[in-house]
């Protein structure tokens, strides 16, 4: 049990009900099967990828990024990936950190972060290819 | 954060050590966890030597025996002492389980008990349960038709409907799952545990109930449902061999498809 209201004379039963059902959580954890799930295949496109590069020059890697198929297939692992992880500290934080303002806080600061990082890592790949 | 380790007053000391008889051959000894709240001291662990050749062959016996022979203080709950009452629910040897269906052969070396975890404790291995049944309580275990039951007749259910609430029925709340959760342990407050979760999919699998719709409505949250990462320790430790954790997954089923 996380906290004991020990001065709150409020009946048990009112505590447990408490502000209600959220109606959500369904959405992040079927997603976040949905996203491990697409990753699986994507990963072994990757190793495959990381064998395919070891020591390419610059201009291979260059044209290998930048060919359609491999640019599509690195975007959409940037996606999934971030995503990903972002659901899955998501829960990690939920189920430890109190209170609910701190929790609150270092969940935005978790999307945050891995927005930040897949928008940096898409816009290398764009960049990669188009230049 | 969520507290890990155990407050300064609840560290657990050593106790009183209670000898067998002499003359006994086949001693037993039985650590057991003991706290009173009217002495304001710290737990303490008490060891009781016991002649298995004048004792049962259970737990909950050996406790019995304890009780009447040995040391009137030790608290614990017992009723039926068949396993159908859930009264003697406690942590035996590291697993949750009941007392009278917990053979005392089936323990090497020393039986260690302790109270259901994570709980507050009333008295030794009584646990303040006031929680769990009001989370029970709020999930509605009871049929709720807006239909009237046929005059002079039951609500009629199909042999293959009603096979649908096995596993779940023989459910006696004794809460050991729920306590051997860690996310109950950590969101307890929040979360509503394996064992109020069963009896939840109970009712929304009962054919004859009109709102599950409505249970799946309250049960769709963060932390009422979705903290369980299926663990599956409250499976592992069900003295009566239930599975809430497929209970808890087809809940999450039904709540992917009806999305769509």
């Amino acid at each position: 049990m996380s906290k004991i209201e020990i001065n709150s004379l409020r009946t048990p039963l009112g505590r447990v009900r408490g502000l209600g059902s959220a109606k959500t959580g369904t959405h992040h954890w079927w997603m976040q099967r949905v996203t491990s799930v697409a990753l699986l295949p994507l990963f072994l496109w990757f190793v495959y990828a990381c064998f395919a590069l070891a020591g390419a020059s610059y201009a291979e890697t260059k044209a290998f990024v930048g060919s359609p198929v491999n640019a599509v297939l690195f975007l959409v692992l940037i996606g999934f990936l971030f995503h990903h992880m972002a659901s899955g500290l998501q829960v990690v934080v939920e189920d430890y950190v109190r209170p609910d303002i701190r929790r609150m806080t270092v969940v935005l600061a978790i999307k945050a972060v891995c927005v930040l990082l897949a928008v940096i890592a898409g816009f290398s790949v764009l960049r990669v290819a188009f230049t | 954060m969520a507290t890990f380790t155990l407050p300064k007053n609840s560290t657990i000391g050593q106790g009183k050590t209670h000898k067998a008889e002499p003359g006994a051959k086949n001693v037993k000894a039985f650590k057991i966890y003991r706290w009173d709240p009217d002495t304001g001291e710290n737990p303490h662990m008490d060891t009781y030597e016991i002649d298995l050749d004048k004792c049962g062959p259970m737990v909950l016996d050996a406790l019995i025996k304890i009780k009447n022979e040995v040391d009137t203080t030790l608290t614990f709950r017992r009723s039926c002492r068949e396993g159908i009452c859930g009264s003697c629910a406690m942590n035996i040897d590291g697993l949750n389980t009941l007392a009278c269906l917990k053979p005392i052969e089936d323990v090497k070396g020393e039986v260690k008990i302790n109270p259901l975890p994570h709980m507050p404790v009333v008295k030794d291995l009584v646990p303040d349960l006031n929680q769990v049944y009001a989370q029970y309580r709020s999930i509605e275990p009871w049929l709720k038709a807006d239909t009237p039951a046929p005059p002079d007749e039951e609500r009629r259910q199909s042999k293959e409907e009603r096979a649908k609430l096995d596993g779940m029925w023989e459910c006696i709340l004794c809460f050991c799952c729920s306590t051997s959760c860690p996310s109950y342990w950590w969101n307890g407050d929040r979360y509503l545990g394996p064992a109020v979760l069963l009896a939840a999919y109970r009712w929304i699998a009962d054919s004859r109930d009109e709102h599950t719709g409505q249970r799946l409505d309250d049960l769709e949250d963060p932390f009422r449902l979705y903290r369980c990462h299926t663990i599956m320790n409250c499976t592992r430790t069900c003295p009566k061999g239930l599975n809430p954790a497929e209970a808890i997954g087809k809940i999450k089923q039904l709540m992917v498809e009806r999305q769509g």
